[in-house]
């Protein structure tokens, strides 16, 4: 499948958007947490600081994302999981919202009240959760209503590989396969649920595998490489608009930071980050790019510089922004 | 008499497993990330390399089958504890829990036992917002069947999870993050506390009088005792001296600790993480209002708990809803400023 060069630039220039919005948020989340302005005798303090709380990266995992919503359109519906932020940009979520909700600002996607896990963009029909597992049956919902509706919209349901264990992905997928519902289900496998490998949790190799159960197409995409997702999201999309029913794909991803930051990782082999930033899909997207003639080195010095840009005006933004006031936490409990 | 040391809560905990694993093969262990990492929350720390993968299990994300798993495994005759990273999370697997685990012994005219131990971390105040903060202890009390217990400090930790790994039933031990002593997370230091090496246990519906005092008295269990303990400090300056007690079980609820010390004091403050509505703090109003025949009240009852909406992420927010030092502090002065109307002759 040809994506073209507008696309193919559109999902570089969102990949450097979120890994500098990563890489930003790595460093700004450890404002405040370490010490000495932490209580005594603390390695650090997940409390403290401008972002609070915990804090799941997604470095590393862009072309999952990219190569997914590369397909989307706006009134496509994307579900995403407890490391959100990927998914987000690639749907169009404004970074300035975002990072507020982050800095737990009242011009933050939910005025402060959701944080990091819980993103909520109606007008870009984004939102997310803490819950392990959670996105599918949301999933199945917008693209139940999509059907009902007449409309020619899909739902997108990313999860991770050890979420492939539990009883809602399960659930959604036969019922979604049941009812034919134009919905693309996307498993990130990273190889890490916390702490615990996959081959530790799940029984076969592969979760796509399991698409057959469930009498739908089961799609592997074995590098991380956003060209490939891109290649193998298209049929899987164009299935989903066409009225034809769910797909299952899964790609194979990298996580660079811990399950949360500030996770020691002590299960992790030591040099295992530094053997998976080697094969970068940044670079390679960047390769891929001027090897077609799409991209010179001046321009991607420009998008480096203007995806940085957008990332530190929206820092920027989150840190002057106000914060909510705390009578405000009384409303909103009901529409 | 044994050596005591100081313990943090997390390591009492994984210490009480440790010893009734050692005494009894039947007991293991089953959860995420229990084994390498030790529990998340600390709670299962050092057990892996003890006991082996066979009896510490690290689990697929699949609450509904290990908790399950769990269960059946009990009827069959071992005692399995099954540990569930955040209470929020028991959405997932709750089928398991409050029509199977809760039910059956019951339903089976007492013919079978389930000593299953389900721990999980609770608790909120440092911003993991509305699916990460909960304490949720009164909606399992709430249903028949469970035994429930929120310790407040290392000693009591480690003396209730070896009565509960001891116990035939259900028992629920919630674990509040913030009293853990994790090296990652603010703790109320009060939490961390001498912890004899032998093992011991402490019988369950015994509330602890955390401090002593006579014109008021504060219910409260799990981190809020650390709070109130400081409230009351504060409030000694004052000259109003407060009586703390730790329910440390709320199933079985030591009623008779609660009214002894009402009686005494004649006011009541209840302070709780837990939502307001519908749960503990009514709980304790409803025992005193039952009993007003004996317990003098010198001032209505005051209740201070989540006033019903989620917990919100940002700090501002997350801090007006989490009952604080100060805000106990203001519900002790309004309650001793109060005063009972006198009954009107007709």
């Amino acid at each position: 499948m040809q994506a073209g060069k507008e696309t193919e630039l559109w999902m570089f220039e969102k990949m450097l958007e979120i890994r500098h919005f990563e890489e930003t948020m790595a460093t700004v989340y450890l404002e405040g947490k370490l010490p000495p302005h932490i209580q005594q005798g603390l390695a650090f303090d997940i409390g403290s600081g401008p972002v609070p709380g915990e804090m799941h990266l997604a470095a590393g995992q862009e072309p999952v994302a990219v190569g997914v919503c590369a397909h989307l359109m706006q009134t496509d519906t994307v579900v995403g999981t407890h490391r959100p932020h990927h998914f987000a940009i690639a749907k169009g979520v404004s970074l300035n919202a975002m990072a507020a909700e982050m800095f737990g600002k009242a011009t933050g996607l939910g005025k402060g009240k959701g944080g990091h896990m819980h993103l909520f963009d109606p007008a870009n029909r984004f939102s997310c959760s803490g819950i392990i597992g959670a996105s599918l049956p949301p999933a199945c919902g917008a693209a139940l209503a999509a059907k009902k509706l007449g409309k020619d919209w899909v739902a997108v349901a990313f999860f991770g590989e050890g979420a492939a264990n539990q009883g809602s992905v399960h659930e959604s997928l036969n019922l979604a396969a049941l009812w034919k519902l134009p919905v693309v289900f996307v498993c990130e496998d990273n190889k890490w649920a916390i702490s615990v490998p996959k081959s530790s949790a799940t029984s076969i190799e592969w979760v796509a595998d399991r698409a057959a159960g469930y009498g739908m197409p089961g799609i592997k995409v074995a590098s991380n490489d956003a060209m490939a997702v891109y290649e193998a999201a298209g049929p899987a999309v164009a299935r989903a608009r066409r009225g034809e029913g769910p797909s299952l794909i899964e790609v194979k991803t990298d996580r660079y930071f811990g399950h949360f930051q500030g996770d020691a990782e002590v299960y992790r082999p030591k040099d295992e980050v530094a053997g998976l930033r080697k094969n970068d899909p940044i670079p390679r997207m960047a390769g891929f790019l001027k090897k077609q003639g799409h991209m010179d080195d001046a321009e991607e010095a420009r998008l480096r510089a203007l995806t940085q840009r957008r990332v530190a005006e929206a820092f920027e933004f989150a840190r002057n922004s106000p914060y909510p006031e705390p009578l405000d936490a009384l409303q909103d409990v009901f529409a | 008499m044994s050596n005591t040391r100081k313990l943090t809560m997390a390591q009492a905990i994984a210490e009480a497993i440790g010893q009734e694993m050692q005494r009894d093969d039947a007991v293991f262990v089953m959860g995420e990330d229990i084994g390498k990492y030790g529990g998340i929350f600390g709670a299962t720390g050092g057990l892996l390399e003890r006991f082996g993968a066979d009896r510490i299990m690290d689990t697929p994300i699949s609450e509904t089958a290990f908790i399950g798993t769990a269960t059946g495994a009990a009827a069959a005759g071992l005692r399995p504890i099954a540990e569930l990273m955040f209470v929020d999370f028991f959405g997932v697997c709750m089928d398991q829990i409050y029509n199977h685990l809760a039910k059956n012994t019951y339903m089976a005219g007492g013919h079978i036992k389930l000593p299953v131990v389900l721990t999980t971390a609770i608790g909120g105040g440092y911003n993991d917002a509305a699916q990460h903060s909960q304490c949720l202890y009164a909606t399992f009390a709430h249903m028949p069947g469970l035994k429930v217990v929120v310790p407040s400090n290392a000693y009591d930790a480690k003396g209730l999870m070896i009565q509960a790994i001891r116990d035939d039933n259900p028992v629920l031990f919630m674990y509040h993050k913030g009293i853990m002593g994790l090296p990652w997370m603010a703790y109320f230091e009060g939490s961390s506390n001498e912890v004899p090496e032998a093992a011991y246990t402490i019988a369950f519906g015994q509330a602890r009088i955390a401090r002593e005092g006579r014109d008021i008295t504060i219910v409260t269990l799990s981190q809020m005792v650390q709070k109130a303990l400081l409230a009351a400090e504060e409030l000694a300056a004052e000259g109003v001296s407060v009586e703390v007690i730790d329910l440390r079980t709320l199933v079985p609820l030591d009623r008779e600790s609660v009214l002894r010390s009402v009686r005494k004091t004649g006011r009541l403050l209840v302070a709780d993480e837990d939502y307001l509505g519908f749960g503990l703090t009514g709980e304790i109003a409803a025992i005193v209002a039952e009993n007003l025949d004996t317990v003098p009240l010198r001032a209505p009852v005051k209740r201070i708990a989540v006033p019903n909406v989620p917990i919100p992420y940002s700090r501002p927010l997350e801090r007006h809803v989490i009952p604080q030092v100060d805000s106990l502090v203001a519900a002790v002065r309004a309650v001793m400023a109060a005063s009972l109307q006198q009954p009107v002759e007709a």
